[in-house]
């Protein structure tokens, strides 16, 4: 087979069994993989209604056809299930070497159904797939759990597992893979502990075959020459990593800072920048599996109480407990993002949620009792121990392991949190930059930056500018974003490729690769049936247009300053277009034309 | 040989340098040597291996690197191995009996048994146009000369002596 390995592991948690079925190649060639094909198999097996921490929930692993080739940063993976922080369609989207190294074992992914009775991990060593015990593994962080893994597996393994706020249900924990690299939002890593499966642990010595080896090689190469010549993935990245645009949505006054209360202006951005992590922690870059932009960061902080060491923080973690919170200890910043990595949080959310917090204890409407610690903006220790007592459900830490919506909610306040269907916003002030908006209360995972990124057109004016404060043709724009970074999802390529490469390039790697004669439309015609696909699972758990919303704060307190000055975001004119784009009707429902259109009915 | 006589001199004396400070350890140089041989991707048949020391924060290539005096060729029996005139320590799979020999020899541990192909897997420099180097995003594998001049960390050590000494106008 080519691109796809053409066997998907099914294993039951509750009985123990694991079973190789062939890869559905219809299914393939309408969802192409990783989230595509995840989100058909969760739809098609798993009723929307379902307690997303209940043994109903199926947890999918899948890769995609690109993953583990040389395409353009083919390092990615993703993981599917229904979302306890939001209730929607949940997934997350990884990097590292671990996705590749299922491709190379023999599989393009597994389903995870039931609940073991006790913790195990699963040990896939080419053809021979196991459960093990993983007793001995439970309470150990994400770090300490691979290093054992590996030790008792095979050295040049790969390991994704849970660190303890996985084990303990923290709404946002994440699935870490390769140690660093996080499928990290909606709450997988909490559906993978409420199965008991701590981690999974894979080595393959297989080879990824394409369908035509000489027009494959020519598509990378081309996409690859791109990506060096581009000067967000040839330059800014490799030099700065994502934390570059802390300066750049700082000068637009799109930064959203305090609990986005305080408009889009921090003043102390610069020391919290990509430029002040280079400067002061930088140890060295790190790319992904066969990527050439390699933005990850490796950062110690040599000294002091926050000495640490670890990778990242990335722009929005960075944003999130940094400007977020108003702390500009960008050592405190580094420190509070390693934890999250090690005991397996999402540090969006995090932020996001002592953010919250703070604002709320700013309010008086919660005390230094209860969270036992005095929390105002800018208490740096704030962020460190509060993100250690979330990630082990320690005293306050425990209502901050509930996200912000329900943590505000718990005192009255709901609209103290900056969330869309219950998932906290990330580090782009919507006010300032419509079209972003418009993405935060339509993102099939709730609020959400990488799943139609319209900062890409409206703020860096990539693949042309756009005016971030006027509505006019967002719509349209967004749901283009949205459809091939879908796409992008399923491939196995990485979403940054597409500052560089668009969709002629994406679908000349893919064709050669499968070997599957799709015109550009019809790729794009596949996004457009992934996300109504995902929109329908939403509508099916319950939700309705009155979630495609925003909190109140971004609909009624107009921007104090910078280019957005005196801007709310005007999402009801955005939404009503969105839904004609779409082809759905008033109400947010695909009409039934539609769905035929895209063979989904 | 293909290409690489930008002023008269031949790829003979082109090396692959190695300079793992600039490695960030993705391996691309083993995807595209897989491809290369195999026309597939497998990492675990590519003839050069990345090793990734996460707490130490480093990564660093190694491949063959065609010994002048290559105890591969000494050990093999049936002579399979030669070192070619351009500098490449070659393998002739006619020759081969698969004894391993060579393995075991090689004092760097740079050759190693493909399973897939089922023969002897080494660095043969692409014939010329190492695809590792090409593709390397960062620059840790560059295939040059190993004149003075070329090596970066003499040049960086310079640099200091400049620093130190320099005077005039900068």
């Amino acid at each position: 087979m080519f691109g796809w390995k053409g066997t998907i592991l099914r294993v039951n948690l509750t009985d123990g069994s694991i079973k190789k079925e062939s890869l559905d190649l219809k299914d393939a060639y309408m969802y192409i993989g990783g989230r595509g094909l995840g989100v058909k198999i969760l739809t098609d097996e798993v009723d929307p209604g379902i307690e997303p921490l209940s043994p109903e929930n199926k947890l999918i692993f899948m890769t995609g056809p690109l993953t583990g080739t040389m395409a353009a940063s083919p390092g990615r993976y993703e993981v599917v299930a229904k979302a306890p922080l939001t209730g929607t369609i949940g997934g997350a989207n990884s990097g590292g070497h671990f996705g590749p190294e299922l491709k190379f074992a023999g599989y393009d992914g597994i389903i995870f159904e039931g609940r073991a009775e006790k913790p195990v991990y699963l040990w896939i060593n080419d053809d021979h797939v196991e459960l093990r015990s993983a007793e001995h593994l439970w309470g150990k962080n994400t770090f300490e759990t691979t290093d054992q893994l590996l030790k008792e597996t095979a050295e040049d393994a790969r390991v994704a597992c849970i660190g303890p706020a996985g084990e303990k249900l923290v709404l946002f924990a994440t699935v870490m893979n390769d140690k660093h690299r996080a499928a990290g939002r909606s709450g997988m890593g909490a559906v993978m502990g409420s199965k008991n499966l701590k981690a999974v642990v894979v080595r393959g010595t297989k080879s990824v075959d394409v369908a035509d080896p000489e027009a494959f090689y020519k598509a990378c190469v081309d996409a690859r020459r791109k990506l060096k010549e581009h000067p967000v993935t040839g330059t800014g990245l490799p030099m700065y990593g994502t934390e570059i645009l802390i300066n750049i949505l700082n000068q637009v006054g799109a930064l959203p800072t305090r609990n986005w209360k305080d408009g889009g202006y921090f003043e102390y951005a610069e020391e919290i920048s990509g430029e002040a992590v280079r400067e002061k922690y930088l140890v060295r870059n790190k790319g992904c599996f066969g990527c050439s932009i390699g933005c990850g960061r490796v950062t110690r902080v040599p000294e002091g109480k926050y000495k640490s060491f670890g990778e990242g923080p990335e722009y929005e973690a960075g944003w999130a407990l940094g400007a977020s919170c108003g702390v500009r200890d960008l050592a405190a910043i580094c420190k509070a993002n390693f934890i999250c990595n090690e005991l397996g949080l999402d540090p969006i959310t995090m932020g996001a949620t002592i953010a919250c917090t703070m604002e709320m204890y700013e309010k008086g409407i919660i005390s230094k009792e209860e969270i036992g610690m005095e929390a105002p903006f800018g208490n740096a220790d704030a962020i460190v121990e509060l993100t250690r007592m979330t990630g082990l459900r320690e005293g306050f830490g425990d209502k901050l392991a509930e996200g912000s919506y329900r943590l505000a909610s718990s005192y009255g306040h709901p609209e103290l949190s900056m969330s869309v269907k219950k998932q906290e916003m990330p580090a782009y002030d919507a006010r300032g930059i419509q079209g972003m908006g418009l993405e935060y209360a339509t993102s099939n995972r709730g609020g959400c930056h990488v799943r139609g990124y319209m900062t890409s057109p409206e703020i860096l004016g990539i693949p042309v500018k756009l005016d971030p404060l006027v509505t006019k043709d967002k719509a349209k724009w967004l749901k283009t974003f949205q459809d091939l970074t879908a796409v992008v999802d399923s491939a196995g390529i990485c979403l940054f490729t597409t500052f560089a490469i668009g969709l002629p390039e994406i679908s000349a790697m893919l064709k050669a690769a499968i070997g599957w004669d799709y015109s550009d439309e019809e790729v794009m015609k596949i996004g457009e049936r992934i996300w109504n696909l995902e929109r329908m699972f939403n509508l099916g758990a319950g939700f309705t247009k009155a979630d495609d919303t925003l909190p109140p704060r971004l609909l009624n307190e107009p921007l104090k300053t910078g280019a957005g000055k005196g801007k709310v975001v005007e999402l009801d004119v955005m939404l009503k277009e969105y839904y004609e784009v779409r082809g759905w009707n008033e109400d947010g429902t695909p009409t039934d034309a539609k769905l035929e259109e895209l063979g989904i009915r | 040989m293909a290409s690489g006589k930008p002023d008269g001199q031949t790829v003979m004396n082109k090396v692959l340098l190695l300079s793992p400070e600039k490695c960030i350890g993705c391996r691309t140089c083993e995807i595209v040597c897989s491809f290369s041989k195999i026309r597939a991707f497998n990492p675990r048949i590519s003839r050069v291996s990345v090793f990734s020391f996460e707490e130490m924060a480093i990564s660093v290539p190694m491949m063959c690197m065609q010994c002048e005096e290559p105890y591969c060729m000494k050990v093999c029996p049936t002579f399979a191995i030669t070192r070619t005139e351009e500098g490449v320590v070659a393998f002739d799979e006619k020759k081969c009996i698969g004894c391993k020999l060579c393995i075991s020899a090689c004092p760097l541990g740079n050759i190693s048994f493909s399973h897939v192909e089922g023969k002897i897997a080494k660095c043969d420099l692409c014939g010329g146009e190492p695809k590792c180097a090409e593709f390397c995003p960062s620059g840790a594998i560059e295939f040059k000369e190993p004149v003075p001049s070329a090596i970066e960390r003499k040049k960086a050590i310079a640099e200091k002596f400049k620093e130190l000494f320099g005077e005039g106008n900068e």
